[in-house]
């Protein structure tokens, strides 16, 4: 056990833990204020906010011997007996000026930049800054240029830490930002004609501790402390990146990644971040439809339910269980799907089970540090398939669903859809166009929907909990940040009531059940922590560590911040 | 503050003599102001005012908190920035902006719609406060009617006509702030 005395407190770190001073200070409880480091990153030293006093005691003699000149605090790291101090007037007078020099070429147009708010230069200046600023203040106009597709540079907010261009050179890879001239004209700039333009290049908007990088999707969407955070997990592949989404008024602004050391990191990728406007796209289906003669009529949700349920067992008593299937889309989570098939079980244990067809695009990208967009386009794959398996051992795959159709074998299928791209043809409805019964539920309108006897609208995943399996096997619990579009229903409530369960579907009470049901899930009976739990080998790292350099504050300001977010993993 | 504070200076209630008890003396002074009142409007001094016919005057209508206007900067532009700090400040909740890219060269943001619902609001005054440019600013216009509540939520056309009717009477309040665009 190596000790750290920090302002003259000591703690204790793990013999095998490697620490830079910031992190053993944090431990302590004391912050040390920092630009350029960022755990995720190679450390530079260039930005020297955190030039900190240090020293080493003598064991034998308990003097301690202090080096003369400050040193950076990212940049040392710790030992048994390493002596850091945070709070001398020389470490404070260096803080203040580092500020005075970044303010002189900033031109503190907080009420107009999108990062006011969550702006560590902001922050940083009440707590660690002169009283009064002495440079002008030059507000109101900017330096704007575009980047690339997804960003924007507001080139006279940078304050030259460089984590912009060592992320796209260390991890996604391209090295599309440069820092071009020297000296106090030293800027951020892109190879003209090249954009930043690789599938990561959101991230450089969340690295930027000032308004430097704005992201071009949210500029100007809101003021940030309007919104309101929800975790998540994002759904457009199988990493299942932690996320959080950040709403308003019931409208998503924008998602940002979550630390999360067991799938994502720091990171996540454009195609989770920017691509979600089907949440909110206009032609989603709102209303519960039936089909009347020959055109949909629309219905109200307890008629739909009852009809439905007496629909099914009439065709499970006149023409036997086997004829009945369920599509379980791999959009579902495994407390909806694990209730859709107990349902369908229930009606007849010969009734078939059937996992939705998996999206699949292309290969595998794994960037220069392992972060990996997979080519399986749906987050929980994993997780339906465990519950497929439990109550079917043989379940079916959509494509033998489709063969069976043309052999006429089904008389009534239940079909969850919630994919956020199209994802069936007129070809593929018209193979269940001999279906007498079709149950869809979707959020989108599709051919196969326009052929359903019964339209029922379900959510996205901003809208609902539950938890989804990624492809390591690591289950993550998700919170729901808007409410259901129009009449819509959450889909675990839609199966809830259909298995005349009674009261509102919390997913939270499901997970239990499922747990004690089904022996792939049991790690997770006592609930899923927040960094999730890998449910093959059992191991849990907790992302309350490094969490710096996405969404969370250097600082606590008027957010509460926990403050062990500093530590980073052995 | 505690009980026992320094500051707090207690006063005790006076006794009543006995003519007080008697409701003698308290009546005469009522009666006294009373009467003061009556030959004083008898001869013409009165706070009344006959609204509409006559209009009240303000002590200083440059601190009167009534209708709001946005100001225009020197090109006759809205000086808002769209920083939504008055928003924010609002307790009313009766602000709503939508801020976008400024179509001028020299300005980056700007409101692209900027509604104030006049019913909503409290006319306590934060906004002004709170705008780093002063571009919102209450005036002394303080009989609103419509016929409708539609009518009574502002847009920054009705906002900035506003301005255009009281800036002769009213000068801005302060030549300082930030001249959008202008630089300190
Ligand atoms: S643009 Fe932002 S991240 Fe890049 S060097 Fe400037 S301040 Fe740092
Ligand atoms: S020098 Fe240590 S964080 Fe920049």
């Amino acid at each position: 056990m190596a000790v750290i005395t920090v302002d003259g407190r000591d703690v204790q770190i793990g013999d095998d833990e490697k620490l830079n001073c910031i992190q053993a200070a944090d431990r302590a409880g004391v912050t040390i204020p920092f630009y350029c480091w960022h755990p995720g990153l190679s450390v530079v030293a260039s930005c020297r906010m955190c030039l900190i006093e240090t020293g080493q005691k003598n064991k034998d003699t308990g003097k301690v011997e202090m080096v003369p000149k400050l040193v950076p605090g990212c940049q040392t790291p710790v030992k048994d007996g390493t002596v850091i101090i945070t709070n001398s007037p020389k470490v404070k007078a260096n803080q203040q000026f580092v500020q005075e020099g970044i303010l002189l070429d900033h031109p503190v147009d907080c009420p107009i930049c999108d990062q006011a708010g969550e702006c560590w230069l902001q922050d940083y200046y009440f707590n660690f800054g002169h009283k009064e600023r002495q440079a002008d203040i030059k507000p109101f106009t900017s330096d704007r240029k575009e980047l690339g597709e997804h960003v924007t540079l507001f080139a006279d907010r940078c304050v030259m830490c460089s984590r912009c261009v060592r992320f796209t050179r260390e991890v996604s890879g391209e090295a599309e930002l440069q820092v071009i001239n020297r000296g106090s004209h030293a800027a951020i700039d892109i190879f003209p004609g090249f954009p930043i333009d690789n599938h990561l290049s959101g991230n450089v908007n969340d690295l930027c501790p000032v308004g430097a990088l704005c992201s071009s999707d949210f500029l100007y969407q809101q003021r940030v402390w309007f919104m309101e955070p929800h975790d998540s997990v994002c759904v457009k592949c199988s990493t299942g990146c932690s996320v959080q989404l950040h709403e308003n008024h019931d409208k998503l602004y924008r998602i940002q990644p979550r630390f999360n050391p067991n799938a994502n990191e720091w990171w996540m990728c454009d195609k989770g971040r920017f691509e979600n406007q089907y949440i909110d796209a206009p032609e989603r289906i709102g209303g519960v439809k039936r089909r009347g003669r020959d055109q949909f009529e629309n219905c109200d949700w307890p008629a739909a339910i009852t009809e439905i349920q007496r629909c099914l067992q009439d065709l499970v008593t006149h023409q036997g269980g086997k004829t009945i299937a369920a599509v379980v889309s791999p959009f579902l989570t495994v407390e909806e799907a694990y209730l859709l098939c107990k349902y369908f079980k229930g009606l007849s244990p010969e009734a078939t089970l059937v996992l939705g067809k998996i999206p699949v695009d292309g290969q595998d990208e794994v960037f220069a540090k392992g972060f990996t967009i997979r080519a399986e386009k749906c987050p929980n794959r994993r997780g339906v398939e465990e519950v497929l398996r439990h109550f079917q051992a043989d379940f079916m795959t959509w494509d033998q669903f489709l063969a069976q159709a043309d052999a006429k074998r089904w008389k009534g299928a239940y079909i969850t859809g919630l994919y956020p791209e199209t994802w069936n043809d007129e070809a593929d409805a018209n193979r269940i166009d001999n279906i007498s019964l079709k149950i869809v539920q979707d959020f989108s309108p599709s051919p196969i929907a326009r052929k359903a006897t019964f339209v029922l609208p379900g959510v996205t995943f901003a809208e609902k909990g539950g938890c989804y399996v990624n492809h390591a096997g690591l289950i993550q619990a998700t919170d729901w940040a808007l409410k259901p579009f129009e009449a819509a229903h959450i889909d675990g409530q839609i199966f809830s009531d259909l298995a005349g369960r009674r009261g509102l579907y919390q997913p939270t009470a499901i997970m239990p059940e499922v747990a004690a049901e089904i022996p792939f899930f049991a790690r997770s009976a006592s609930g899923v922590p927040d960094g999730g739990l890998n449910l093959v080998t059992g191991s849990e790292k907790s992302p309350r560590t490094s969490q710096l350099g996405t969404v969370t504050h250097p600082i606590p300001t008027f957010r509460t911040v926990a403050s062990d977010m500093l530590e980073v993993e052995s | 503050m505690q009980a026992n504070d320094p500051n707090i200076q207690w006063v005790e209630e006076p006794q009543l003599g006995w003519t007080g008890r008697m409701y003698l003396t308290p009546i005469i002074d009522g009666l006294t102001i009373t009467l003061n009142h009556f030959f004083k409007a008898a001869k013409g001094d009165t706070f009344t005012v006959q609204f509409p016919e006559e209009r009240p005057k303000f002590g200083n209508p440059l601190i009167y908190r009534g209708v709001h206007r946005l100001n225009k900067d020197d090109e006759g532009r809205v000086k808002c920035v769209a920083c939504f700090m008055c928003a924010t400040a609002c307790p009313a909740h009766c602000i709503d902006i939508v801020g976008t890219q400024s179509p001028w060269e020299d300005r980056e943001k700007y409101p692209q719609s900027f509604v104030i619902d006049e019913l909503r609001c409290i006319f306590c005054g934060m906004c002004e406060e709170a705008c780093p440019v002063d571009a919102i600013e209450l005036t002394s216009m303080f009989d609103l009617t419509g016929a409708s509540r539609e009518e009574m939520i502002f847009d920054k056309e009705k906002l900035l006509s506003v301005y255009d009717q009281t800036i002769a009477a009213e000068p801005m309040k302060s030549k300082g702030g930030h001249a959008a665009g202008k630089g300190a």
